[in-house]
Formats: C-alpha cells, sequence, structure tokens
C-alpha cells in the first residue's frame, strides 16, 4: 500500500471514530472474535441513542 | 502521586535536545517576537492582521511545547505506566478509551461555543491590544492551565464532575457552595447567550428564516438516523451541510417568497420562541433534535474556524482599530462601561480563562482518556485551539470601520437608531462617519445595522469583510448570513445542551429529599424541572430584551464575571489538590491564575456592586434612577417613567446577583484557605484519588506519534492478536 493510500485510509478511521460510526465496526469485529451473531443495525444504534438520553454533554458558551 | 517515569510506550531514554530542534524553536521564538514589537510598537500607520495572528501562533507554540511540558511531566507528574478510569472502568459507553486526536475533537467542539466569539468582539472597543495581550497570555499561564489540571484532577479521581471535588476535596459548605454557583451561572450564561441570538435575529427575516430551517434539518437527520439508514452519522451530516447552505441562500429571497413580513420577528416574540423551542428540546428524545443538531454544528464549527484562519491569511486586511482607544482609559465606552482594569478581563472570558470549561474537563472528557499524558495535548492544546479562535474573532471585530463598529454596538438608546442619529452619536464619540457610510454597510448586508448589540453582527459582519476581500465574488451578504447562521446554531446547541443538562442536575438535587424526582425518564420530573430551567433562564433573558439600557451591556458583565468566579472555584481546586498532594512547591502554577482572577473578579464585583458612578454600579444605577423617578423626571436614555422603573428593578436584581455570586465564592475560597493551612502543617493530606493500577494498553502521548511510539503501538498490537497460552 502506498504511502498516500495508508494516510487517506488513516484519516477516514479516524473520521469514523469521530462520529461515532466506528462503534459499529469494532462491535461486529468483537461478535466475530467471539463467534456470535451480532445484532442489527438498527437494534445497535437505537441502544447507544438510549445510552445518550441518560448521559447529556453540556456544550460550553 | 506516582514518581514513576517509566514509559511503557517505550519511548526509550529521554535524549537532550538536538541542534534540529534548538534551530526550530529558536526560529519560532524570533517569530514571535518580531510580530509582537511590530505590534508593539506601530503607531499610526496601518497595521496588518497578520502581526497578530503570528504573535499568537508563535506565542501557542513555545507555551505548548515548553510549559504544558513542564505541567505534564514536573508538577503533575503525569505516570503513563498507569491504568486510566477509561482503560480500568471500560464500558464502551462513558468510559471508554478513545484514540487522543479524537477526543481532541470531542473535547474542543465541547468547549468552543459563542464565547469565545461574543467576548473578544465587544472588549475591541477598548482597542486590539488590549484584548491580544490577555486573550495570549491569559490563555497559557491560565485558561489553558486550568483545563489541563482540572482534566487530570477529574481522571485521578475516576472522572469526578467539578462539584463533587470541591465537596470531597475541600469541605461540604463548600460544596453546597459550588454547586449552586455551578447551577446559577449555568443559567446565566444560557440566558446571556440565547439574548445574543435574539439580537441577531430580531427584524431579521433571513436570519429567521435559515435558522428556523435548522430544526427540520435536525429533525430530517434525526429520523434519517433512526429509521432509514441507522448509524450513518457522516453521510447524514453532509446531506444535513448541505440542506444547511441551501436554507442560508434561500433566506435571500424571503422578500420573494413573500415570507419577510412573517418573518421580521420582534425581540419579545422570538424570546417566546426560544422558551419553547428549548422546552420542547429538553423533553423530546435526544436522537430526534439535539444529537443531529449537534452534528451540524460541530461540523460548521470546525468548518468555519479553517474557514476564517485561510480567508484571514489570505485577505491579510489592515486594522482599522487603534492599539489602545480612550475608552480603556476613561471608563465610557458605549460597548460596556468601565475602565481597562477589570473590564476587559471579565468581558473576554472565554478564549482566555473560562470556568465553564471545567465542566466540561471534569466529568466527561476524562472518562475516555487513554493515557495520563495525554490531558497535556487535549487540556491545554484544547483550550489554546479556542484561544485561537478568539483572537481571529479579535482581528475579524478590528477590521471594521470603527464608525460601522460603534453604531452597531452601541445601545439603541444611544444611536437613536437611524443612520443620521446614529453617525451624529458616532461623531460625538471621535470617529467620522456619514449616514451614506452606514446605509451603504447596511445595504452590503442586506440588513439593518445600526445598535445590532450582542457580538455576533459585528462578527459577522467582520467575517464578511474578511471573506469577501479573501475569496472574492462579492457574496458580502451570503457570508454575513452565513456567519449569522453559525454562531446561531452554536447558540442553539448550547442552550438545548445546556438546558438539558440544568435539568438533570435539578432532578438529582431535587432527588436528594424526594428520590422519585431523579428519575429522569419519569415525565413528572422530566418535564417540570425543564419547566423550571427554561423559566429561569427565559426571565432573564425577558428581563434582558426589554431592558431600556441595553441588554447585553448589562447582562454581559454579569455573565463574564460569573464565568471567571467559576474558574476561580476551579483554580481554588487545583491549588487546595497541589497542596493536599504535598506539591506545595508547584502551587504557584494553579495559584498564581487563581490570584489574578480573584483580583479581576472581586475588583469588578465590588465596583458593580458598590461604586457611586451609576454607569459601573448596579445599585448607584438604581438610586440614581428612583432619584429622576422622585423628581418626576426622565432618566438617562429612557423615553418613559416605565422605562424608569424597569431600570431600577433590573439593575437591582443584577447587583443583588452579583454580590450573591462573589460572596459563594468567597465561602469556597475560604474553606479551601483553611484546608490548605492545614494541609501544609501535615505536609499534604488524604484525598480521593483512586490508587494507582497498572496499565496494560500502550498509545502515543502528543498530536504526532514519534517512531518509538509508534514501533510501541505496533508491538503492543501484534502481541494482543497472538493467541493467550
Amino acid at each position: 500500500m502506498s504511502l498516500l493510500a495508508e494516510r487517506v485510509s488513516g484519516a477516514w478511521r479516524l473520521l469514523r471514530q469521530a462520529t461515532g460510526e466506528a462503534k459499529w465496526d469494532e462491535y461486529v469485529a468483537r461478535c466475530e472474535r467471539e463467534g456470535v451473531e451480532p445484532m442489527s443495525r438498527r437494534a445497535f444504534e437505537r441502544h447507544r441513542a438510549d445510552e445518550k438520553e441518560h448521559n447529556p454533554q453540556a456544550r460550553c458558551c | 502521586m506516582s514518581t514513576s517515569t517509566a514509559n511503557p510506550t517505550g519511548s526509550g531514554p529521554r535524549s537532550g535536545p538536538n541542534l534540529k530542534s534548538i534551530v526550530i524553536w529558536t526560529a519560532v521564538a524570533v517569530v514571535g517576537a518580531v510580530c509582537w514589537a511590530m505590534l508593539a510598537l506601530s503607531r499610526g500607520e496601518e497595521v496588518s492582521a497578520l502581526w497578530i495572528l503570528f504573535a499568537a501562533l508563535a506565542s501557542y507554540a513555545i507555551a505548548y511545547r515548553f510549559y504544558s511540558k513542564f505541567i505534564a511531566d514536573k508538577v503533575l507528574k503525569v505516570d503513563d505506566t498507569r491504568a486510566t478510569p477509561a482503560e480500568r472502568l471500560e464500558n464502551g459507553q462513558d468510559f471508554d478509551v478513545t484514540d487522543r486526536r479524537v477526543l481532541f475533537g470531542h473535547h474542543f467542539a465541547a468547549i468552543a461555543g459563542a464565547g469565545p466569539l461574543v467576548g473578544p468582539v465587544l472588549a475591541a472597543q477598548m482597542g486590539y491590544l488590549p484584548g491580544t495581550i490577555w486573550i495570549i497570555v491569559g490563555v497559557i499561564f491560565a485558561g489553558a492551565v486550568q483545563d489541563m489540571v482540572v482534566m487530570f484532577f477529574s481522571m485521578r479521581r475516576d472522572g469526578k464532575s467539578l462539584g463533587q471535588m470541591v465537596r470531597e476535596e475541600i469541605g461540604t459548605v463548600a460544596g453546597v457552595a459550588a454547586l449552586i454557583a455551578v447551577f446559577a451561572i449555568m443559567i446565566i450564561i444560557l440566558a446571556v447567550l440565547a439574548l445574543v441570538v435574539v439580537n441577531a435575529l430580531a427584524e431579521s427575516p433571513w436570519g429567521v428564516f435559515s435558522i428556523g430551517l435548522t430544526i427540520p434539518i435536525a429533525l430530517f437527520m434525526g429520523f434519517y438516523l433512526r429509521y432509514l439508514r441507522p448509524g450513518r452519522v457522516s453521510e447524514v451530516t453532509v446531506i444535513g451541510v448541505a440542506l444547511l447552505l441551501l436554507a442560508i441562500i434561500g433566506g435571500g429571497y424571503v422578500d420573494e417568497m413573500g415570507l419577510a413580513d412573517a418573518l421580521t420577528l420582534s425581540h419579545e416574540t422570538l424570546v417566546v420562541c426560544l422558551v419553547v423551542y428549548g422546552f420542547v428540546a429538553s423533553i423530546l428524545p435526544v436522537w430526534m433534535l439535539l444529537t443531529p443538531r449537534d452534528y451540524l454544528s460541530t461540523f460548521m464549527k470546525v468548518g468555519v474556524i479553517v474557514l476564517l484562519a485561510v480567508g484571514l491569511v489570505l485577505a491579510a486586511p489592515a486594522l482599522q482599530n487603534e492599539a489602545v482607544t480612550d475608552f480603556a482609559t476613561n471608563g465610557e465606552g458605549p460597548v460596556f462601561a468601565g475602565k481597562l482594569f477589570p473590564f476587559v478581563f471579565i468581558t473576554i472570558a472565554c478564549g482566555a480563562l473560562s470556568g465553564f470549561h471545567a465542566l466540561i474537563a471534569s466529568g466527561t472528557t476524562p472518562k475516555m482518556v487513554a493515557k495520563e499524558s495525554q490531558v497535556r495535548m487535549i487540556g491545554y492544546g484544547g483550550m489554546l485551539m479556542e484561544s485561537f479562535v478568539a483572537i481571529s474573532a479579535l482581528i475579524a471585530a478590528s477590521v471594521i470601520d470603527q464608525g460601522i463598529y460603534f453604531s452597531m454596538n452601541a445601545a439603541a438608546g444611544a444611536t437613536g437608531g437611524t443612520p443620521e442619529t446614529a453617525a451624529a452619536f458616532v461623531n460625538g464619540l471621535g470617529f467620522s462617519i456619514t449616514p451614506a457610510d452606514l446605509e451603504a454597510a447596511a445595504a452590503s448586508v442586506e440588513e439593518t445595522i445600526i445598535s445590532r448589540t450582542g457580538g455576533a453582527p459585528t462578527l459577522a459582519f467582520g467575517m464578511s469583510l474578511i471573506f469577501s476581500e479573501a475569496f472574492g465574488g462579492g457574496l458580502t451578504a451570503f457570508w454575513y448570513h452565513f456567519a449569522i447562521m453559525f454562531e446561531a446554531l452554536f447558540i442553539l446547541t448550547a442552550v438545548d445542551a445546556g438546558t438539558r443538562v440544568g435539568r438533570f442536575m435539578l432532578q438529582d438535587t431535587i432527588g436528594n429529599v424526594w428520590k422519585r424526582y431523579a428519575d429522569t425518564s419519569w415525565r413528572p420530573a422530566a418535564w417540570s424541572a425543564s419547566a423550571l430551567v427554561v423559566l429561569a433562564w427565559g426571565y432573564m433573558l425577558w428581563i434582558g430584551v426589554g431592558d431600556p439600557l441595553g441588554g447585553i451591556n448589562q447582562l454581559f458583565p454579569l455573565f463574564g464575571i460569573a464565568n471567571q468566579l467559576l474558574a476561580a472555584i476551579a483554580l481554588t481546586l487545583a491549588t487546595v489538590l497541589m497542596f493536599k498532594h504535598g506539591l506545595a512547591k508547584f502551587a504557584w502554577v494553579p495559584g498564581i491564575p487563581l490570584v489574578w482572577d480573584l483580583i479581576v473578579t472581586m475588583t469588578a464585583s465590588w465596583q458593580k456592586v458598590f461604586s457611586d458612578n451609576p454607569a459601573i454600579g448596579y445599585f448607584a444605577q438604581a438610586s440614581a434612577a428612583r432619584e429622576a423617578r422622585d423628581a418626576g423626571e426622565l432618566y438617562g436614555v429612557a423615553k418613559t417613567p416605565a422605562d424608569v422603573d424597569q431600570i431600577i428593578y433590573n439593575s437591582t436584581q443584577s447587583g443583588i446577583l452579583q454580590a450573591a455570586f462573589a460572596l459563594l465564592v468567597i465561602v469556597i475560597v475560604a474553606g479551601a484557605a483553611v484546608t490548605v493551612v492545614k494541609a501544609i502543617r501535615a505536609g499534604g493530606l488524604p484525598t480521593t484519588e483512586v490508587p494507582k493500577v497498572e496499565s496494560k494498553i500502550v498509545a502515543p502521548s502528543d498530536f504526532f506519534a514519534t517512531k518509538e511510539e509508534k514501533e510501541a503501538v505496533r508491538e503492543w498490537e501484534a502481541s494482543r492478536k497472538a493467541p493467550v497460552s
């Protein structure tokens, strides 16, 4: 892999982490390692939204 | 604290300074020194804004490289062999080992908002130099230190909040005082931020149209993420931003669409809209409105800041502002009253030192830090970035013709509201401008620009000048509304998130006596607590909007002092912990900014409460207005007897709040002094620091990983994949 391609894929990975989309990737990878059937993306995201519901984060001025 | 210096990242023995780094840092120091010298010595000729920009960047680089490293290594003794709460308590939710660069972004998005944009704009009435010096020196020795140190101490305590730490480390009384102060200050901050939005959108159908559309756009994004394509955040953000730009462009056609009259809203109507919006946003599920709006706001935040930096370099505008204006010494500025000391240091809170950051630096962020040494880049580095935003805002306000600046920022009572009266008023201040100039400026952005107080319109005007100069195309009106949109978006996100946090705090507090009330999913509690929080800031907002003297120049000092008093609480905690940990010889690191902050806030509070100058002292103002009323006269810019009554009422209320905040801080500082004396006598005291657990993970410390760190990470990842025997 060329250096440029490596950089681009690295930046893409960071972006997915920043948006939280990487959580899904990690979850699927973990299920695969443990040999469990992952839940649907919809159910997974709903679960995450419920967590956010109860952990509000202040935004500063 | 541990004194171990072993480094699991295997970055090897510390090498001495090499030639290359000496050359680079000498060059940075020379650039910085030249820029500062240009700013200090140029008088009378045109000064380029780039001197400010590069003076700031060079100073930040040196401070980061040397001072923050000193704090990390020598003062806090960050220890990368020690597992962070994210590693020990990882649950994939709030405790979550996060890539340092991602966490830097999250932390920055959480601390930066409208504050660093508005304060410097208002402070520009005293010239560009006082603001520049305070923003840069303040962030290096106070603001960034506070954020980093608080983050570190909270991280060592499993991410405890500021209030919890004050209670456990200083005492119950101080803890209760801190809790009340935090809540009250949050209400004031929300009210002032909302006031900025109201002032920016009132009588502006274009602005109302664009901002109004952000609500359906956010709802659409929310439903998209929930039902259409769950979890595709990047994709929906791109769609959302595209719709947002269309909303700004579409706003230019409100006249043609026949919506102009319907969307020309008064201040009072906007207050009602905001209060209703705040309440609804607080009780709706977060996925519907709050989360998607946050994606938009974060994207715009980062995008516009980058755009502004690029625009500044391309346009290289000349400063129209003086280095130091007469208002700095005579204290009679029309934007806010009072002299340079202490009021510049109050007006510019965020960007130099912001107590509110301590709430984010304790709690959320420390639960996600992968390695202790990363508090340097996230805490100190994040705040430097915010300071850079403040510097950009100061520049944007200082490249505007000063006649226009003062026409925009003086209260309507002073400017009279028409180009003729405004020009006469500004000429009376000693700046030359004609009514035609003001009309031309207004036409360029397709808005009225007389007495558009609050900072946001001025910043938008300055940004529109910079962007049209840098990118060409004669899009001044578009850029103006683009900037308004970006500020309003920040603020609305802060308002709905803040209302929600306030609601949770209130439910938690009342939950101590009535257990069921603390259940955040119990509807009666959620609704009533939301209503209480919204009404609290809505009430302050209403008062501000109706203030005959101009709400911003009355409320902004209250906001600034409140924010700096919160910083005093955070720095007090940090200083106490230095003594308790037996690090008295380094107590000056948070101690010096603490003393400075106390001098500033207490002087300002004293003047606001006891000054006999009605322009400064709240009670003096109330009694002067009362005398006028008793004599059957009007007072100042008041036009009716009811205005005079309003002035009396508002000033008395602001004075009481001001005094109450100062007293709360004095209670905490007194409690802290007792603890410090005990700690000095005992040579340190036990704290609630969590005992060390050996760390197993490997991660780099700084923005750019060194070669050794990369190697260590690679080895560690390989060893994890290897089967465990």
